[in-house]
Parts: C-alpha cells; sequence; structure tokens
C-alpha cells in the first residue's frame, strides 16, 4: 500500500519538479528563514507593494512560465525545440516600441493605444512562429536548425524595425504590466501568467489540441492515417508559441519601457527547453504534462534567485547553474529513474526476507 | 523527390545569399578602386553598428568625418567575426588604399594581414580597441583607457564624502576590457579603504534586467547599501527600476548614489533630473584623432606617441548642463 503510493509518486511526472523546488526551499529555509518573509510596502510612485523573495520569483519566473506553455506544445508535437524565442521576443518587442513611438525614439507621447501594440507584436510573434512552422512542418526541416534562422538573424531584425534607435516609451501606464498597478500589491506579471494558464487549461480541457499534439508527437504516420494533419499540428505549437512569445515581449519591454536589442531576453530559450525537460517531459516528444513544465520555469528562477542571494561570485555563477542543472537533468531522466525505482523495490525485497 | 527539390531550394538560396554578399562587397571595390586624384584611400573596418549605442555613435561619427568633402575617399566594412574581418583588411589591401582603419573584433590573428599591409605599403591604424599585433605593424592606435574609466568614477565616489561606501557593483561581461577597467579601480580601492564595502559583486553581463535582479536580491535581503556602481547604463537603468519598486530613493541629495558609465543621452538626462550621481565616459568619438594622424603622416610628419588616449570625462549631476547631454550623449 505504501509502496504504491511511493510509486504512484515518482511515477508522477511533477515528482522532479516538486521536489527540486522543495530542496530549494529547505536549502533556503535553513540557510535564512527570512527567505520566505513577504513585506507590504510603497514604491516609489507611493503605492503599496509586496516584497520578498518569494514575489521576485513569481515576477521574475513569469515570462519563462508563459514561454514554457509554447514551447511544452512545440517540442510535443515536432520533437525539436524552439531556440528562435529570445530572438523573436527582440522582433516582437521592437514591433511594439515602433507602434508606441511611431519611429521617434523619444516621443513625448504614445503614438497609438497599447492594446494596439500589443495586438501588433502578437501578429508580429505568430508570423515568426509561424515562420519557423513552416520550415519545420513542411520542409520538415530539424526544429533546431529551423529556429536557428531566427535565432541568429532575430537581433538585427528587430534593430532595424526601429532604424537602430532605442526608443523609450513616456507613457508610465506602459510600465504597469512589468511591474504594478498602483493599488494592487501584487506584480502584474502574475495576474498575466494566471491569465494564460486558465487560457492555455480550457483549451487543453475543451479541445483536442493536446491529445493530437500528442498522437502527431508520438507517431506522426498512424496519426495521419487516424485523419489527424500533422503538418497542421506542428504549425499550429509554433504560431501558438509565437503568442506567447508576444506576451512575454511585452512583459519584458514593459519592464524597463525600452529595449536593448542584443541583450533583451538573452538566453531565454535555453532556460525554457529547461524547463520543459525539468518538467519531465521528453524531448523527443511525444506526452507532454504542461503543468510540470510550467513549474519546471518557476524551479530555474528558483534557482537563479538563490544563486543571487548566496553571493555566488560572477566568474562562477554559470558554473554552480551547470552542475545544478546536471543533477536535475540526471535524476528526471528515464534510466535514472528506473535504476532508483529496481533499487527501492530490492530493498523492500531484502526487509522482507530478514 | 521531397528531397530533392529542397536540395535545389537550398542551393538557390545559397546562391541568392552568396550573390547578397558579393554585391554589398562590390559597392565597395569601386568606390576605393576609383580613387579620383587628390582624395586619400582609406579602407575602414568596424564591428557592426548594431552592436550597442556606442558602436552606433562611433560609426556615424566615422561616416562624418570621412566624406569626399574632408578629402577621403572611404570605403567601410563590418563585422563582428574576426576572420571575417581579416578578408576585409585582405579586400582593402588588394585595393591598393592609403590608410586602412580597423576595430579588431579579436586581438589575435592578425600578424599575417598586417605584415601583407606593410609589403603593400598600406598604413594602419587601430581605433577603439588594440591587438596583439607587434606594434611596428601598424603607425597608431587611438583607444579608450577602461582603467582610467574606472579610477575617475572611483575617485568622483571617493570626492563625495559618505561615512561609509556599501557598494553593489554590477559588473559586464566577465572578461571584457571595459569590464576588467572598471571593476579594477573599484576593487583596488574596496580593498584599500577600510570604510567602503562591496555589498554584492555580481555580473549582469551587460544586461538591465539581470542587473534589476541582482538589485532586487539585496533589497529582499534586507542588506544596507548606498551607492550602485554599474558598469553601464543599461544596468544601472535596470539597478533603479529595482529601487523604484522598492520605494528607496535615488540621485543627488538622495539615499543612494548611482553611477554609470558610456554616457548614452537618455542616462546623462537622468542626471539632468538628479535621478543618478555620476556617468562615465566611453569616448567613441575617434574619427578626429584619426583625422588628425592622417594629416600629419601625409604632411612628412612623424607621430610623438604610438598609443594615443583619448580624452574620457566624468559626469557629475550636480554640475551637468543641457549642452553636455547635447554634446556628449550617444
Amino acid at each position: 500500500m505504501v509502496k504504491s503510493f511511493f510509486k504512484r509518486l515518482t511515477s508522477n511526472q511533477l515528482f522532479i519538479p516538486l521536489m527540486a523546488l522543495i530542496l530549494l526551499a529547505v536549502i533556503n529555509l535553513i540557510n535564512d528563514p527570512g527567505f520566505f518573509r513577504i513585506t507590504l510596502g510603497t514604491n516609489n510612485a507611493g503605492n503599496p507593494v509586496l516584497s520578498g523573495y518569494l514575489i521576485t520569483i513569481l515576477d521574475y519566473g513569469s515570462e519563462l512560465g508563459i514561454l514554457a506553455i509554447g514551447m511544452t506544445l512545440v517540442t510535443a508535437a515536432s520533437g525539436g525545440q524552439d531556440i528562435s524565442v529570445g530572438a523573436t521576443i527582440a522582433i516582437a518587442g521592437s514591433a511594439m516600441l515602433r507602434v508606441l513611438c511611431g519611429g521617434n525614439s523619444r516621443p513625448d507621447q504614445i503614438q497609438a493605444p497599447i492594446i494596439v501594440a500589443f495586438l501588433v507584436a502578437c501578429i508580429v510573434g505568430m508570423l515568426c512562429g509561424a515562420f519557423n512552422g513552416l520550415l519545420v512542418a513542411i520542409f520538415k526541416i530539424q526544429p533546431m536548425i529551423a529556429t536557428l534562422i531566427l535565432f541568429t538573424a532575430g537581433r538585427s531584425i528587430a534593430a532595424w524595425i526601429n532604424n537602430n534607435e532605442l526608443p523609450i516609451v513616456p507613457d508610465p501606464k506602459f510600465s504597469y504590466f512589468g511591474s504594478f498597478i498602483p493599488g494592487i500589491p501584487i506584480p502584474t506579471t502574475v495576474f498575466i501568467v494566471a491569465i494564460c494558464i486558465v487560457i492555455i487549461a480550457l483549451v487543453l480541457k475543451f479541445t483536442n489540441l493536446g491529445l493530437y499534439t500528442q498522437a502527431v508527437g508520438i507517431n506522426e504516420n498512424s496519426s495521419r492515417l487516424n485523419g489527424i494533419n500533422p503538418t497542421f499540428i506542428k504549425f499550429l505549437a509554433f504560431v501558438i508559441l509565437g503568442l506567447c512569445v508576444a506576451v512575454a515581449a511585452l512583459i519584458k519591454v514593459s519592464r524597463l519601457s525600452t529595449i536593448n536589442y542584443s541583450v533583451i531576453a538573452k538566453d531565454i530559450e535555453m532556460d525554457a527547453i529547461l524547463a520543459v525537460a525539468l518538467g519531465g517531459n521528453a524531448l523527443s516528444g511525444g506526452k507532454f504534462n504542461m503543468w510540470a513544465s510550467i513549474l519546471g520555469a518557476y524551479v530555474i528562477q528558483f534557482l537563479t534567485t538563490t544563486l543571487y542571494k548566496f553571493n555566488v561570485q560572477s566568474d562562477a555563477l554559470a558554473a554552480y547553474k551547470a552542475v545544478v542543472v546536471i543533477l536535475l537533468v540526471v535524476f528526471s531522466a528515464p534510466t535514472v529513474r528506473d535504476y532508483m525505482a529496481r533499487l527501492g523495490k530490492n530493498m523492500a525485497k531484502r526487509k522482507e526476507a530478514a | 523527390m521531397k528531397k530533392k527539390v529542397l536540395a535545389v531550394f537550398m542551393a538557390t538560396a545559397m546562391a541568392f545569399g552568396l550573390m547578397a554578399c558579393g554585391s554589398s562587397s562590390q559597392t565597395a571595390a569601386p568606390a576605393a578602386s576609383g580613387g579620383a586624384d587628390g582624395l586619400i584611400k582609406v579602407g575602414i573596418i568596424n564591428n557592426d553598428p548594431n552592436e550597442s549605442g556606442y558602436r552606433t555613435a562611433n560609426d556615424s561619427d566615422l561616416k562624418a568625418k570621412f566624406t569626399k568633402e574632408n578629402g577621403y575617399d572611404a570605403s567601410f566594412a563590418y563585422s563582428l567575426k574576426n576572420d571575417e574581418q581579416i578578408q576585409y583588411a585582405q579586400t582593402f589591401i588588394q585595393d591598393e588604399v592609403d590608410y586602412l582603419l580597423l576595430s579588431a573584433a579579436d586581438t589575435a590573428g592578425w600578424d599575417s594581414v598586417l605584415q601583407d599591409a606593410q609589403a603593400a605599403g598600406v598604413k594602419v591604424i587601430l581605433f577603439d580597441r588594440t591587438i596583439d599585433a607587434d606594434s611596428s605593424l601598424y603607425e597608431a592606435s587611438i583607444v579608450s583607457d577602461m582603467a582610467k574609466e574606472g579610477q575617475t568614477a572611483v575617485d568622483w565616489l571617493a570626492g563625495q564624502g559618505l561615512s561609509e561606501y556599501n557598494v553593489i557593483h554590477i559588473q559586464g561581461v566577465m572578461g571584457s576590457a571595459a569590464q576588467q577597467g572598471r571593476s579594477g579601480a573599484l576593487d583596488t580601492k574596496v580593498a584599500a579603504e577600510a570604510n567602503w564595502n562591496i555589498v554584492k559583486q555580481q555580473t549582469a553581463e551587460w544586461n538591465a534586467e539581470k542587473a534589476q535582479q541582482i538589485v532586487q536580491s539585496v533589497i529582499d535581503a534586507g542588506t544596507p547599501f548606498n551607492v550602485i556602481y554599474a558598469e553601464n547604463d543599461d544596468m544601472a537603468k535596470g539597478a533603479v527600476a529595482a529601487l523604484d519598486a522598492a520605494g528607496i530613493s535615488h540621485g543627488v541629495g538622495k539615499d543612494v548614489v548611482v553611477m554609470g558609465f558610456d554616457c548614452n543621452k537618455w542616462a546623462l538626462e537622468e542626471l539632468l533630473a538628479q535621478n543618478w550621481n555620476y556617468d562615465g565616459q566611453c569616448n567613441p568619438f575617434q574619427a578626429s584623432y584619426i583625422d588628425d594622424i592622417i594629416k600629419t603622416l601625409e604632411g612628412g610628419g612623424t607621430l610623438s606617441q604610438k598609443t594615443i588616449i583619448m580624452d574620457e570625462k566624468g559626469f557629475d549631476a550636480s554640475t551637468i548642463t543641457q549642452e553636455d547631454v547635447d554634446n556628449y550623449g550617444i
């Protein structure tokens, strides 16, 4: 009874990211219980805001959480990853600023409503996704190679959209998306993620998207024989990721009301892929668990924040992260988990024999 | 069949790509080989102007200086890759330019091509970045002294007379010349003075968002600090965003001293509004220095020194004027 419960627990996909989260939490608790303190203060604009490490993690993990949604679908459907998300964030963000500032780098007021700029960014993001999807689904190019194109060219395209200027949005309302709405002490990003999660949950519940995506990822040919169009499903996955990219771009650009083409969302694609892997999803496609991926994204942010807190030396930061990543990924590998399960079984047997 | 179609498609794409490359270098070639009388032919190899605001300002400064009106016949080539830059250099040497101006992407690998230049009688002037080659291979190099930039900033900070310096030090990409120079001065000072402490020293890799997270983490920990020493403007901006969210005042006469580098126009405007305290210049305007050198050499003169270090200022928020913002903002 206990054993079967334990087995159910370890075989659950949420087990690895949850364990990682608990482990990180325990380490921080031992090191400094103040880690979990949340305080209510006021910001320089005089509005109430919550602050504390947990709020920081929820806030800064948002972009990654949103990207993890799209990346999970792409991974499941195409059996590959999109490495262009960082660059397409730059493109979508640049397009948003272009609309908001009207090609002028220092406007006195915004030139178009924020919602229009956001919709343009969504279209641009989805077009980039569609371009990747086209290459992958129709031309059957390996996803990593196909997305390498935008990965390489994306940031230059982003710079070109704004004539290589760095526009600054003058309207303080635009910065609400990446910080706080006056009067609401919870970061706006938390609400944005919540909306995204609700939408994808509804889509997965009320449409066949999840089922079809898994079917295509597991066996493209048999899914075609069953009347699913694998080309369209793959294409759709990339377009959805493009939409996620646009939302992430809104948050990123809003945080500082400006953009820096060469460093915005730098290396975020690797974190997004890692989030999917941490969630225990097979990177070769097929079955997926959306919630495990999103949880994985927050684990990564938890780790980043923890490393900053521990005053890890600058030049060693990447190395520490790499070690933790290696451990997490090794422990979530199916072969290691099988081995652990067998080990557990043997121990139980030996106990019985004794 | 599908594979064949794809192969053909890829091949065409590649051919077009090559043609595109060809045409861009062709536009450079005739201009150089034209060589109208009396004009000094220069080939300029620079990093991609999209790289940063600094590079954009650098490139437009060069373009404004090396014009036909000023007696130059200039061709430009851009790359962030060293091997491509070397190829451009070879092309320029074949085109028999008089001067080769070079901002090298990497310090290594330039010896042989510069020897070729010397053999062909092409004079080489380095700007912005130095290279690991024998100094006989080039006429002059015009560089920023990053260590001096850091020293100027640290001296300014010491002059503020705070009773205690608790510094959040946000570093650039580790190992870059700007990071080493700007970190070095502060590290030395902190080691030497008893009332200077580093609260946190971490790299944000020139990235505003990372800087914001680093400062946020110090705020969350509740550690007191009163100076932010960010090694470029973007990171200072990120740090200030974290301060604003936490309700910590910053700027002239406020709780936290904010320091940045590079003198972006928007950053100098923050100084003018007294939201920041200091911004150190990294001078991208090398064209007039190069122009002077070429004039001297053409006139048969000799240069008094091989390495020319540019004047670089540090701006204080309490003394900066609108004029400074217009003149020095990039």
